[in-house]
């Protein structure tokens, strides 16, 4: 995933959590990187009509980046499951985040023809806990039985 | 989270490689699959499908090497062919055959470019050998941009 999909994930998720324009000192902070760092980011996301952004409001995304947004959150949530489900990756939310730069949508498409996927991905996503919510209850179910 | 690819550690390194290891499973699994049991290809597809199936499991071998150095394990092949069987969907006609191993040959060729990529870029030490590293993943590659090459010779 190459960085402007980060950064178009990580003011999704912010914008979630907020229920309004994303600040960009949260953004920075969900991405560990400098505010100017995202500050500039957004600059160029906005120049290409994925943003709009307003000095003391926040970013909010346009359609285009709301879309290509959601996109990336699924390949994140590919990940996820994928080490989850077939790694057998404890610490798999810390991983897939680590992995996340390096992992192309195309290998993730293909490798979510062998993992279990609701639907309604990505709408599954729980934002405060960084997994997405029906993950979070196979496992809790698999702990109890 | 960080932004950018940045590949720091052997346990890293050996996450990608059990990735293409899975990757090399999935595409052998799915290649056998079509070969056998397709009624709709001829005999020089199902003899390019056989032949992709052999080079996924040889280089899923060389892949194993390379995780064996970093103290690591892999997956079982059965594992995945089972996983790949349940998951299983694709077209049945002819062209659906060759556009999946068409995506199967370009996925590889991406994710090795990509890897070799985060490589080159980190100053990390690892367990293995740098250069023996780079020189196996280049080669893998290579294949499978030759294999995209031949499937679409097929296509057209």
């Amino acid at each position: 995933m190459n960085t402007a999909d980060q950064y178009l994930k990580a003011i999704y998720l912010v914008q979630q959590l907020e229920d309004g324009p994303a600040s960009t000192g949260a953004v920075a902070e969900q991405l560990d990187v400098s505010p100017a760092s995202a500050n500039e980011m957004i600059g160029k996301l906005e120049s290409r009509g994925l943003c709009h952004h307003e000095k003391y409001k926040g970013v909010d995304l346009s359609e285009e980046g709301i879309g290509r947004a959601r996109d990336a959150l699924q390949q994140y949530c590919i990940i996820e499951r994928f080490l989850l489900q077939v790694l057998e990756v404890e610490s798999f939310r810390a991983e897939a985040t680590q992995l996340e730069p390096v992992i192309d949508e195309t290998v993730a498409e293909r490798l979510d023809t062998i993992i279990n996927r609701a639907p309604q991905c990505p709408d599954c996503f729980a934002h405060e806990e960084d997994v997405c919510s029906l993950l979070a209850h196979e496992r809790d179910v698999a702990d109890a039985d | 989270m960080s932004v950018g690819i940045s590949l720091a550690s052997d346990h890293q390194l050996a996450r990608l490689l059990q990735i293409g290891v899975v990757l090399e499973e999935v595409a052998e699994a799915r290649a056998a699959k079509h070969a056998s049991e397709s009624d709709v290809i001829d005999a020089e597809v199902r003899t390019l499908l056989e032949s992709a199936a052999v080079e996924s499991a040889e280089h899923r071998d060389r892949l194993e090497g390379l995780i064996n150095g970093l103290d690591a394990e892999t997956v079982g092949f059965k594992q995945i062919e089972q996983l790949v069987e349940q998951q299983y969907e694709t077209g049945e006609e002819f062209d659906g055959v060759l556009y999946d191993q068409l995506c199967t040959e370009e996925t590889a060729y991406k994710f090795y470019d990509d890897l070799i990529e985060a490589i080159e870029g980190s100053d990390a030490r690892f367990s293995v050998d740098r250069d023996s590293l780079l020189r196996v993943l280049r080669e893998v590659r290579n294949d499978e941009e030759e294999g995209a090459e031949a499937v679409t010779e097929l296509m057209e």
